[in-house]
């Protein structure tokens, strides 16, 4: 019997869909299922996550000054892992993900592979993609304790239910020194709906023209529930803030759907956005080499097609 | 103060990456600089440069022809550079305790940069396995760094815009973001300098890291082919715009 444990990241107190692909990916015959919960809202997640296989909810209980603090919730981890002799962590690579999973194997001197979108955990070994997305690696990992990222939106939830108690992990006496929060959370210009974790993006890129464009693709994806991304060209461009930049150097995405408005498909954004369900591409030239390498396209001007949508969207 | 720049000799992404046996790349292609470390080596001259008396050293653990590499770092503003040469490639764990190593062999650092990742296999780690060895605090994802007489303070950016800001003790290692600063490119002159700037040698074995069962090693290395077949959807913008919400729809099942 091997323990395993999934750190649950919470929004607004409720469990991110993300969360439920991991916990599905984690899941085997002779496995006990730990979810770590790091904030006092284990009663309110019970029901979601014993659906999904959890038999154990720990809640690790920090110092109120210490909640936003990574490392210090990355210490309280660590510990909870050896209290409760956790053979695997999975967490999320998202970006609070990527601020304390790291910190948490290099304290452990554990093995660690980010950005996974498939665990074998009897081979011990995780897929990933390398080289701007160009290449799929399998990275063996070995160690006493092997700890893994993973992409939201890679795997598929499936439930399986079982019942869960909650025990509580006292970790308010941990501190870590070195690094204070001065302030947690300030956003530039809040973009809705997180981007890795969106179901769907619809991304913007030369062929917006402007700034004011953009809003187009704005009030569309809020009738679809979408996120909005850029190429780095509208970015540099400065018509949108670099946190919206998909590809090589911005955020690495796998939505069901990515509509692409006015981007080429050059390699440097595919490798942020090739791992899509499905693409759609709207250019104006029938050249692009997005055109060759896409589910569907349409052959048109993203800035007449787009309103379009809307509207008849709104309409019902 | 001494600033130690950790930079990486990667593959140009443009390059097309083909692979050798089961799990090696064909390593006859462009490398370059890692494009998040130019971000670090900027962030570090422009220190230097409100810090009369500081010294900034480019770190690269890497093959022999990263010395390349090393000497655009030298360019970009760096003072003098350590290759250590190694003849195969290791996990982040090993390439922290190597560079840990060969800092604290070399000097006393106040700061040590890295880029937030690297664009070859993107582990996201290095920077932290260093915090952990020296016992420094950490940050990734930097995009915006004062230095105060024994503070740091960093913003640090998450998806969605979203920042944190934190105060960290000195010294401390970061991990540079793009929102960081805008790359200063070397100019031809930069170039002919950094020629002549010094570069130590070192070699991989001369650190004696020893051996750990902790650890990642690449077992398959596959590329990636995706065989999407494009299917034009044609029409005016009314129809053109009733297909793709029926594809959303019926086909995605996104609505
Ligand atoms: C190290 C490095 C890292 C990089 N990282 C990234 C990255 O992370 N993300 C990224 O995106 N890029 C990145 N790039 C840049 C990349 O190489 C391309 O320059 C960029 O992706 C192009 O953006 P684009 O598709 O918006 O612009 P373009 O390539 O100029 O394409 C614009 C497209 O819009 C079409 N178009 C114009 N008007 C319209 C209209 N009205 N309706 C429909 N279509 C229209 C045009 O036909 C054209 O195909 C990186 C480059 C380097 C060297």
């Amino acid at each position: 019997m091997k323990n395993i444990g999934v750190i649950i990241e919470l929004d607004k107190g409720r469990v991110k869909e993300a969360n439920l692909g991991m916990i599905t990916l984690a899941r085997a015959k002779d496995v006990k299922l730990f979810a770590f919960v790091l904030d006092k809202q284990a009663i309110s997640v019970k029901a979601v996550l014993e659906s999904f296989g959890i038999t154990t909810i720990v809640e690790i209980c920090l110092a109120k000054d210490q909640q936003n603090n990574p490392a210090t919730r990355a210490k309280a981890m660590i510990n909870a892992i050896k209290k409760f002799n956790i053979s695997m962590v999975f967490g999320l690579c998202t970006a609070m993900g990527k601020d304390f999973l790291p910190r948490m194997a290099a304290l452990l001197d554990a093995p660690l592979v980010m950005d996974c979108f498939f665990v074998d955990l009897e081979q011990k070994t995780a897929r990933t993609y390398q080289y701007s997305g160009k290449i799929i690696a399998t990275i063996q990992l070995s160690g006493q304790t092997l700890l893994f990222g993973i992409r939201p939106n890679a795997i598929e939830p499936v439930k399986a239910q079982e019942k869960a108690r909650i025990l509580k992990f006292d970790s308010s006496h941990v501190f870590a020194g070195g690094l204070r929060v001065l302030k947690s959370g300030g956003a530039e210009k809040s973009t809705a709906i997180n981007l890795a974790e969106a179901d769907v993006i619809i991304a913007g890129g030369r062929g917006m023209k402007n700034s004011e464009n953009f809003n187009i693709l704005f009030q569309c994806a809020s009738k679809i529930n979408a996120a909005v991304g850029a190429s780095r060209v509208a970015v540099d461009s400065g018509w949108v803030p670099y946190s919206m930049q998909v590809g090589q150097t911005g955020e690495k995405v796998s939505p069901k759907v990515y509509i692409a408005c006015g981007i080429s498909g050059s390699i440097q954004h595919f490798a942020g956005m090739k791992t899509s369900g499905m693409i759609i591409a709207i250019n104006t030239d029938e050249n692009a080499s997005i055109l060759s390498n896409c589910d569907y396209y349409v052959k048109k001007d993203a800035l007449e097609i787009i309103p379009v949508l809307t509207r008849i969207l709104d309409n019902g | 103060m001494q600033i130690y720049v950790c930079i990486k000799h990667v593959p140009d992404s443009a390059a097309n990456i083909s692979i050798i046996g089961k799990n090696s790349i064909d390593e006859n292609v462009n490398f370059l600089l890692n494009p998040y470390d130019e971000h670090a080596l900027t962030e570090a001259a422009r220190i230097k440069n409100n810090l009369p008396g500081t010294e900034v050293i480019a770190v690269c653990l890497g093959k022999a022809d990263a010395e390349k590499t090393l000497r655009s770092a030298l360019a970009m503003g760096a003072d003098r550079g350590i290759l250590i040469a190694k003849e195969k490639n290791y996990d982040s764990r090993v390439t922290a305790l190597a560079l840990k190593a060969a800092i604290e062999h070399d000097g006393k650092p106040g700061l040590i940069f890295t880029g937030k990742e690297s664009i070859d296999e993107g582990g996201m780690q290095t920077m932290f396995r260093i915090g952990a060895l020296f016992d420094f605090p950490v940050a990734t994802n930097v995009v915006k760094l004062d230095i105060e007489a024994d503070r740091a303070v960093v913003v640090c950016e998450l998806s969605g815009g979203i920042t944190h800001t934190y105060e960290m003790s000195l010294p401390c290692v970061m991990g540079t973001g793009r929102g960081l600063n805008t790359p200063r490119y070397p100019t031809f002159p930069d170039v002919v300098k950094s020629k002549k700037k010094p570069v130590q040698k070192i070699a991989f074995t001369d650190l004696n890291i020893k051996a750990s069962l902790a650890g990642m090693r690449v077992i398959e290395l596959k590329p990636l082919y995706q065989a999407r077949q494009p299917k034009e959807i044609k029409g005016d913008a009314t129809v053109v715009a009733k297909e793709l919400i029926r594809i959303l729809k019926q086909e995605a099942k996104v609505l």
